[in-house]
Parts: structure tokens; sequence; C-alpha cells
């Protein structure tokens, strides 16, 4: 059956509070996870107060100066800080996102960090995506055909054809939608997530791509794909604006298309 | 069977190639429980009385015995649909298996007793 309890191990506790610098007048707290698997003990919430004044706008700006100034062993993803890279993709109040999109003003009151929802948690911010890149992996994201290249030229593409990888190819896989998805909550071992499916559909919309019904074949599984019950959380929590339940929509008409 | 590697397990036995047709199932008696409920509905509403005489006279009728068998097909084949994937979504250890085959006997044994009803009333007039 599915688990809506945490296991004991995983039971949050109350942790350390390290308050703001003396004379810090605008302050904002955070309560952030943390997990160390070597000291084997529960995950806790730590809080942490943070000096607006001296701080950037962003909430990654704020996990920087908390891991520079008050507690360097918090352990977070981030590299490219302007949302293209989708490495520091958590859950900030409730709702997954970027913490360097994502402005400390936009969120009322004490703001809560967690991993991405329903991850297995190496060190506190950081969940374990190795499950998430082979699922990746396994819809084969690259350009299939059968005709060789042209020689010495590229494989042309009319701008009608290029506009259909609108709002597809802008996907960073963070995993903000996937991990807000409970479908994929429940049955992620076999239903591939929101994130992948679009990627899935990235290729079948390719007018290059010449895999189109080997790419529906692998699909069509009512766990794989037909596990979306347009639930719409991942529209709804995209970093990037993109719709994945379009997507997902796109791919059954075409599985319809081909079987009524 | 490449249990051993994440990639092997993500494609595990390989697609099942189907799920096309549930989909579109679920989705076309959506449509018809839709229609023929209105139809049940309207009809109902407009039989001069609501006593025992009146409603089989009514059902014995063609025009309102078929319809009913096709809405008594249609409700019991999507619930039937939809329940299973409830199954699928939460249960992952044998009671999928025993709830699959509960939920099968008990669509099939309710629609044949709603279908036997009417057409015993259809044909002979008595109730079942």
């Amino acid at each position: 059956m599915a688990e809506f309890t945490l296991p004991k191990n995983s039971v949050i506790k109350k942790g350390k509070n390290h308050p703001a610098p003396e004379g810090a007048e605008r302050v904002k707290r955070f309560k952030i996870y943390r997990y160390d698997p070597d000291s084997g003990e529960n995950p806790r919430y730590d809080t942490f107060t943070v000096d607006l004044d001296d701080c950037g706008p962003m909430v990654l700006d704020a996990l920087i100066k908390i891991k520079g100034e008050q507690d360097s062993s918090l352990t977070f993803r981030r590299s490219c800080r302007e949302g293209i890279c989708g490495s520091c993709a958590m859950n900030l109040d409730g709702k997954n996102g970027l913490a360097c999109t994502t402005a400390i003003e936009d969120l009322k009151g004490e703001i809560r960090i967690t991993p991405l929802p329903h991850m297995a948690v190496i060190k506190d911010l950081v969940p374990d995506f190795t499950h998430f890149y082979a699922q990746y992996a396994s819809i084969q994201p690259w350009l299939k055909t059968v005709t060789p290249p042209p020689a010495g030229k590229e494989r042309l593409q009319s701008p009608e054809q290029r506009d259909k990888l609108d709002g597809l190819y802008e996907c960073i896989l963070c995993a903000c939608c996937s991990t807000s998805c409970p479908s994929y909550w429940w049955n992620s071992d076999k239903f591939l997530g929101p994130a992948i499916l679009l990627q899935a559909y990235r290729w079948l919309a390719d007018s290059r791509d010449e895999m189109t019904g080997e790419r529906l074949d692998e699909l069509e599984d009512p766990f794989r794909l037909y596990r979306c019950h347009t639930i719409m959380n991942c529209a709804n929590t995209c970093p990037k604006g993109l719709n994945p339940a379009k997507a997902i929509a796109e791919t059954k008409k075409m599985m319809v298309e081909r079987a009524v | 069977m490449g249990t051993g590697t994440e990639l092997g397990r993500v494609r595990g036995l390989g697609s099942a190639r189907e799920g096309t047709h549930h989909w579109w199932h679920q989705r076309l008696t959506a449509g018809a429980n839709l229609i023929l409920m209105l139809w049940f509905i309207a009809s109902v509403a407009r039989l001069p009385g609501h006593d025992y005489a009146t409603v089989t006279a009514w059902l014995s009728s063609g025009w309102a015995a078929i319809p009913m068998i096709l809405l008594i097909a249609s409700v019991f084949y999507h619930a039937r649909l939809g329940l299973q994937v409830l199954i699928e979504d939460y249960v992952h250890d044998h009671k999928q298996f025993v709830l699959m085959v509960l939920l099968n006997a008990f669509t099939i044994a309710g629609a044949a007793i709603g279908i036997f009803s009417v057409l015993r009333i259809a044909f002979t007039g008595a109730p079942a």
C-alpha cells in the first residue's frame, strides 16, 4: 500500500537555532531541513535568522550566506544562480521551485525549506536523482532517424516545425514537477513522471525524428504513461512556466490516433 | 533481466504495449454515461406517476428497456475501469490481485443482475 506517514527514522525533530547577528534590523527566519546520514540521527529542522540588509534578494542568496556565516555544514546543490541549470530545486514553503529564482520577499513569514518531496535524501537539501536520471536515459533523449544525415549539411527544419518544440526545449530537468506529482510519489518505480514524459514528447514533436512509432511503443504502458491522472501539479509548480500535463495529453492523443 | 543496474531496473520487463484502450474506453463510457443518465433522469421525471405499475409499464417498452440496459452496461464498465486505476495506484502487494478479482466479480455480477431485471420486466412484465 501507499505510505501516508513517515517511517520512525524519518520523523523530523527540532534542531538548533542560529540567531541573527547583533544589530540586525530587518531579519527573516529560515527553517531548514537537515539530515546527516553519518550521524545516525533523525532529520531535524534548524532555524537560521538572516539579516536581510546584508543579503541578496533570492532564497539562494540566503542559503549561501547561511552556509558562509552560520553553519558551513549546510548542504545543497547550486550552480548557475539564474534558473538555467536546475540544481537548486527544493521545496520552498510547501511549493517546489528554484531557490535562485524565488525572491525572499515573495514568501511570507518564516520560510520553511525542505528537499524535493518523496525523494531519498542524500544529505540536507540534496535528493538522490539516480532513478530520475535512469528514467531520462530510458526514453533515449536524442535524435533517432532512419534517413542517413545529409552530406555536409544540417537536417533542416521549417520555422513552423521548430515552433512545435517551444514550451518543451526549455525544460531544465530540475524535477520540480515530477516530485510534486502524487502519481509519481506512489508509483515512481514505473511511472516516468511529468518531467521525463515532457522530454519524451519533445522528441515525438520533433519533425526530424523518425522513430515516433517506436517511441510510442515504449511509452504505451499502464504505468509508464497512463499513471498521469491530469492532477496538474506539474504545470502549477514548473519554475520555467512549462506545461508537462499538456505534453502528456498530446502524447495520449497520438496514442489514440494510431489505435482508434 | 537487468536488475543489477538502475537503467536495467527502469527498463524492467519492458512496455506492456497497452493502456490506450483502457484510457479511451474510460472517456467513451464517461460520455455515454452523461447522455444515458440525462435520458434516464428526464424519462423518470416525465412519467405520469411513480407507482409500481407505471414504472414497470414504462420499462417494458423497448424504447426504455434498451437504453436502460446500455446505461447499466456503461456505468458498470466505467466503474470497473476507474476502480482498476485506483487499485493500481495505491495497492502494490499481492492484495492487488485479490482486489482485482473481487472488482471484476462485482461488476460482472452487478451488471448481469441489472440487465436480467430489465429483461424480465420487459419480456414478462413481472419483477425479477
